[in-house]
């Protein structure tokens, strides 16, 4: 089985595994790394969107072998310590989550439009992909702008 | 709470007509009392009688007094424990699922033992069997089932640890006073909670009485309050089933057949999927073919390699086109012709609805010989823990079931069917299994609102509506989480008598017009079908009361009435009123609208609570519509946590944009198309309004039900702004429901 070394949150990491297995399982299962979360595995519900070299991806079809020499950034990584990125505090300020299970998965998105747009029209908002099964969308959608404000 | 006889005898005024409308609508909707009404009520000669307040069964006693009944005997059996810390921590007998019952639960304790909220810790209970029936999550029913056992725990608690107090100081209790957890002497001393505890638990205190404070001391309850699981969700940090570490639990997925039901007949390349990467252990069980591997990844591929001949399932001939066509034939008849009046009447279908959690069903299972050890998102977790039991062998007290918080239900997770699956599939492996359903199977083998026909007839003169009638044919909704002992147990008391089924006393303890609509009959007439259902938020409400409110608006113009005037007028109470007019005032109803633009309003009374939507939406194209604004007011009764209540509203909204519009599942030759979110057009951001405003109206009673209150409402409100904006009459829901995509292999 061929051995892939890449980053997770900072940590250089190498795990045995097959070339295509998706990056998803990688994380979750082999490194115990579970805040990316599985929603539909076909890049449809963007449940697991992480970062790759700073770029907003979903794991779910990834394969590892594409990752090797990266760094991946999972929500885990996203706080510097106990200080959180201001799109998570945003998240709280507007009290975003009710199930919290795509939550990784917005924020990650978030983070990833403010880099690119520092303060995006509610079109731009408006692209996120990503499913709220509970809703949050207009929550969503004020945390960003706020985050935005803070950024 | 009265009986229903005594209800009816505040309104009689003499007429014996009305006593044999009483009799019809308390002892229940059947054909024998039909009789009574057409003979009694329809002459229009006697309109002024018939135009009257009749109690509907769900006026009388709603479905959660009934589960708040059949919960009292066990109501006090919470648990809350002082640590030596000086924290809180209390034992939920409730599924978190994301209604924030927790932060709320933390509230009501903080609130009554004078601690602050960081130092209450709320735990999910494991499945307690001497809960009997009080460990149902649903009906929206948490709050108003744990409001008074919550604090009178709590108020006890603080009573027993100010008398440890007391004891410690040879203090009289009355002299003293708690305050961010410390007792407080009247010279200045202080104790801390975590320093009294153990004296606390070790006093005999004889006579020690302890009341809740009064409401208008409440200084936390009642205020907007932040989750207090929302730091743990917004780093990662939250742990769902499948992030928990069981030890040996591999990841193991399911084969399952190609039509709903189905059974597996052989499996032939057992071999060859064995010898797969990371495969560990096959084995057939009765939903399918369970295979468990290194990763889900490889999970995934040998489920996907497997090659099994099925047996049929229950439905394989059916599709929606037949299934529709029986629910027509099954609604009940109208009682009151349309001959002697002016009438409406109206007609309405809508598609079966995936519930569809973002996390999809999932369990680990630890099954021994001995012992079994289940972890799950449990919303009935007794009925759960009897039938895992009796379906691996083992003594109910050898299993121990924990309930996990997870990734949403709407009604799904009454439902234990992972749980059980990872049961059996651990019994057959003889291993730990970490049981994960695919989006795939979730949707097509999951469960669903079942699809319904609706026939509404009303008939009105002289500007006012005498008699208002809806038959409802729905196809069996599975209700087999437990609540058929509840209402086995409580049926002595229910406002409603005769040989109903379950579904049928749900029905009538949910369902009820809050308009003065004079002499109102509903029914609902089930189609049982061999399909995996289950109440999804707001049980019939979404459709029933849904189709009512596009119903209103049709009479409201037939009658030349303004939708919201005419519901003003007839609505029953101040307090639905006050709703109404808060969102008509502030979402500026009425407000003149480009050409394909239109407001919609909306009203719904359940739980004890009331709301009203106020949605604007944008239809210029009519394929594409899109709510652009919503304003929402609602009336709980006492808001604990207006933060939460205004998620759960944003989120009953969301539910009813995407359902009305988009959202459905096409069944097709015993098995739904949808089978993932590309399919099933659950909303997203752009179909979401950037304008939303909620409005919780002040406290004015004892808490009322919310988790479930918002979609019937805004279901109304978005089909009627899309009628105004389109110049149509929607009647078949979600409004566009093309199979625009290829559906996946079975």
């Amino acid at each position: 089985m061929p051995t892939y070394t890449f980053s997770v949150n900072g940590k250089t990491v190498t795990i045995d595994a097959p070339a295509d297995l998706s990056l998803l399982w990688v994380l979750r299962d082999k490194l115990g790394v579970t805040g990316p979360k599985y929603g539909c595995g076909i890049d449809v519900c963007k449940a697991c969107t992480s970062h790759l070299d700073g770029e907003a991806i979903n794991p779910c079809v990834v394969p590892v072998s594409q990752v090797q020499g990266r760094e991946v950034t999972t929500i885990e990584g996203l706080a510097d310590g106990g200080t959180l990125h201001p799109v998570q505090e945003a998240w709280l300020e507007q009290d975003v989550p009710q199930c919290g299970y795509c939550q990784p998965g917005q924020i990650m998105a978030a983070v990833a439009l403010l880099r690119k747009n520092k303060n995006p029209t509610d079109a731009e908002i408006d692209a996120i992909q990503n499913v709220c099964r509970c809703g949050t969308y207009f929550r969503i959608r004020e945390a960003i702008k706020r985050a935005a404000a803070k950024m | 709470m009265g009986s229903p006889t005594d209800s009816t005898a505040e309104h009689e005024d003499g007429a014996v007509n009305r006593r044999r409308f009483l009799t019809f609508l308390v002892a229940a909707p059947t054909l024998t009392l039909a009789t009574n009404l057409a003979a009694d009520a329809i002459a229009p000669g006697t309109a002024e009688a018939v135009v009257s307040i009749l109690p509907q069964p769900a006026e009388i006693m709603d479905l959660g007094d009934v589960l708040i009944l059949a919960g009292t005997p066990t109501a006090h059996l919470l648990v809350l424990e002082l640590t030596e810390d000086g924290e809180a921590h209390f034992e939920l007998p409730r599924a978190e699922v994301g209604q924030g019952i927790t932060t709320a639960v933390a509230m009501l304790v903080a609130e009554e033992l004078d601690l602050p909220l960081s130092k209450v810790r709320v735990r999910l209970a494991d499945a307690r069997s001497e809960l009997l029936m009080n460990q149902l999550t649903g009906s929206s029913n948490t709050i108003r089932s744990v409001y008074g056992p919550v604090r009178q725990t709590a108020a006890a608690a603080r009573a027993r640890l100010i008398a440890a107090a007391g004891k410690q100081w040879g203090l009289s209790t009355d002299r003293l006073v708690t305050r961010d957890g410390v007792v407080v002497a009247p010279d200045g001393r202080t104790a801390t909670y975590g320093s009294l505890t153990s004296l606390a638990a070790k006093l005999t205190l004889p006579g020690l009485t302890a009341t809740p404070k009064p409401e208008s001391e409440h200084t936390l309850v009642g205020t907007p309050t932040s989750r207090i699981d929302a730091r743990a969700m917004v780093t990662g940090t939250m742990r769902y089933t499948l992030d928990l570490d069981v030890a040996g639990a591999k990841p193991t997925m399911v084969r399952r057949p190609p039509t709903i039901n189905g059974t597996v007949r052989s499996v032939n390349n057992e071999a060859a999927v064995r010898a797969m990467p990371g495969v560990i252990d096959l084995a057939v069980v009765p939903a399918g073919v369970a295979v468990m591997a290194a990763t889900f990844g490889q999970a995934l591929d040998a489920k996907n390699a497997l090659d099994v001949t099925w047996n049929g399932g229950t439905v394989d001939a059916l599709s929606d086109a037949d299934i529709r066509l029986r629910l027509r034939a099954a609604a009940p008849p109208f009682i009151v012709p349309p001959l002697l009046t002016q009438h409406v009447d109206a007609e309405f279908d809508f598609a079966f609805v995936s519930h569809a959690p973002l996390e999809t069903n999932s369990a680990i299972a630890d099954v021994r010989d001995d012992r079994a050890e289940i972890w799950a998102g449990l919303k009935s977790p007794i009925v759960a823990k009897q039938t895992i039991a009796a379906a691996i062998g083992l003594p109910e007290d050898r299993v121990t079931v924990h309930v996990t918080q997870s990734g949403g239900s709407f009604g799904r997770r009454l439902f234990f069917d992972g749980a059980l699956e990872a049961a059996q599939i651990s019994k057959a492996m003889a291993r730990p299994v970490k049981l994960m359903w695919s989006r795939i199977d979730d949707m097509r083998h999951g469960r669903a609102r079942p699809a319904t026909h609706h026939k509404v007839r009303a008939t009105y003169a002289l500007g006012r509506v005498l008699t208002y009638e809806h038959r409802v044919a729905a196809v069996e909704t599975d209700f087999r989480h437990g609540l058929g002992e509840i209402l086995t147990a409580t049926a002595a008391h229910l406002p409603v008598a005769g040989n109903l089924s379950f579904a049928q006393t749900v029905f009538l303890t949910t369902v009820k017009v809050p308009y003065d609509f004079g002499v109102v009959t509903e029914l609902l007439n089930e189609v049982p079908l061999k399909m995996h259902t289950a109440s999804w938020r707001s049980v019939y409400s979404a459709n029933t009361r849904g189709a009512e409110e596009i119903l209103v608006d049709e009479l409201a113009k037939r009658l030349g009435k303004d939708p919201v005037a005419f519901r003003r007028e007839f609505l029953k109470t101040g307090r639905q009123r006050a709703v109404l007019d808060k969102v008509a005032t502030a979402g500026n109803w009425g407000r003149a609208m480009p050409a394909g633009f239109a407001q919609g309003v909306g009203f719904h009374d359940e739980y004890k609570s009331c709301t009203a939507c106020l949605v604007e939406i944008d239809a210029r194209d009519p394929k594409k519509p899109r709510v652009v604004k919503a304003v929402i007011a609602a009336d709980v009764g006492r808001p604990i946590n207006p933060r939460g209540l205004e998620a759960q509203l944003l989120g009953g909204l969301t539910d009813a944009i995407a359902t009305t519009l988009r959202a459905g599942l096409h069944i097709d030759r015993g098995l739904p198309l949808e089978g993932s979110y590309s399919q099933f057009h659950y909303a997203r951001q752009k179909d979401s309004p950037p304008d939303v405003r909620i409005f919780i109206l002040p406290a004015n009673g004892e808490p009322g039900g919310a988790g479930e209150l918002g979609v019937p409402a805004a279901v109304g409100a978005i089909a009627n702004a899309y009628a105004r904006a389109t110049g149509t009459r929607p009647r078949s829901f979600p409004i566009n429901f093309d199979v625009d995509f290829t559906p996946f292999s079975r």
